[in-house]
């Protein structure tokens, strides 16, 4: 399987080095955040929403019984509570969750531009599967 | 990393990716609505299922891959990098696309159950079903992870099942070491790769196990 092009001439597709920068930047927004939010509840700079003290006796509980112990809600609703600094945290994650959605499409003209229909028509394909896990109309569990 | 040095490939990664992603949803709310000890248990049969197939093929560093099948040539799905232990250009392709489509649907609903994502099965079937070089399959498995678990994270989230203090510092770990990993994933030989991801598949396997039969709490 090896062949022998100059290690040089070894270039990776536009779209390939596109997303990769674009990644790159979402991953380090989102560890900013999140770094910055873990500091914040474990300095108790803010009120959390649960407190330090009591989430080792409520993190091993069945998830519906956690929701209820602490009156956390379900959804986007944890948007209300986002200045509660362990709710917060969510933030970053959301982000991580989401940054892969404007990678893809970015990469929708370049793939158009160049007659890559199938490509392009994947990208918004992923990014219709992620928004649809995002909206929060599937729901389950026990 | 992975993306620019051609180790992990956008194209091979997005077909699949798709199907996992729509299969792990549906993963994510079986797995929410299942005992956890039975999840853990079918995760640790799973990953020990995946170690027994490693070790049994040989040469499954630089598969040869005779002829690419109609779809993979139709999307073009092949590649080119330098690999960073031999110095060597190597060029690729895939074939049995169709059966690895069907692989990756089953690897979404596993992937969104167990939470946790699912490299230990990206790996074998991108290598060994779809003759992708060991390092192309480890660097192109980050990537259909990263986008197959930011579905099912949505569902968790939605539920109310991600705990940001525990989540976050496990998060920015395997962030740091992820990017320890690219680097290594460049500079090591295949062989030594292959031995670490069973390895580490191997300790994953039977921890999971040995949790869902509850011998180790």
């Amino acid at each position: 399987m090896a062949v022998k092009p100059a290690r040089e001439t070894v270039v990776q597709p536009a779209e390939q080095l596109r997303y990769a920068r674009l990644l790159d930047w979402g991953t380090r927004i989102g560890l900013f955040v999140l770094v910055l939010t873990f500091a914040a509840y474990m300095s108790g700079l803010t009120r959390p929403h649960v407190p330090l003290e009591q989430l080792p006796t409520l993190w091993g509980q069945p998830v519906g019984s956690y929701l209820q112990q602490t009156q956390s809600p379900l959804g986007w609703g944890w948007l209300a509570l986002v200045q509660r600094s362990d709710v917060a945290g969510l933030v970053g994650i959301v982000i991580l969750a989401g940054c892969s959605l404007a990678c893809l499409l970015a990469l929708v003209p370049l793939y158009l531009r160049r007659g890559d229909r199938a490509f392009a028509v994947l990208c918004l394909a992923e990014v219709a599967v992620v928004l649809l896990a995002a909206s929060g109309w599937l729901t389950g569990g026990h | 990393m992975l993306l620019r040095s051609g180790l992990g490939s956008l194209r091979l990664a997005l077909p699949l990716a798709v199907l996992a992603s729509a299969s792990s949803i549906g993963g994510a709310l079986l797995g929410l609505a299942m005992p956890a000890n039975v999840v853990q248990m079918l995760l640790g049969g799973v990953v020990l299922g995946i170690v027994v197939l490693m070790l049994v093929t040989k040469k499954s560093e630089f598969p040869h891959v005779e002829k690419p099948d109609a779809l993979s040539q139709a999307l073009a799905l092949n590649g080119i990098f330098v690999d960073g232990a031999s110095g060597r250009v190597v060029q690729w392709q895939v074939h049995r696309t169709v059966p690895g489509l069907f692989v990756f649907l089953g690897i979404g609903v596993l992937a969104g159950m167990f939470g946790i994502g699912a490299g230990w099965a990206n790996v074998p079937a991108l290598n060994l079903l779809m003759g992708a070089p060991v390092k192309v399959a480890a660097g192109t498995s980050g990537l259909v992870l990263s986008l197959v678990d930011s579905s099912a994270a949505w569902v968790y989230i939605n539920q109310g099942a991600v705990l940001p203090m525990v989540a976050v510092p496990s998060v920015v770990g395997m962030m740091l070491g992820a990017r320890i990993g690219a680097r290594l994933l460049n500079v090591l030989k295949g062989s030594v790769i292959r031995g670490m991801v069973i390895t580490v598949l191997l300790f994953a396997g039977l921890r999971a196990l040995l949790k869902g039969t509850g011998v180790w709490p």
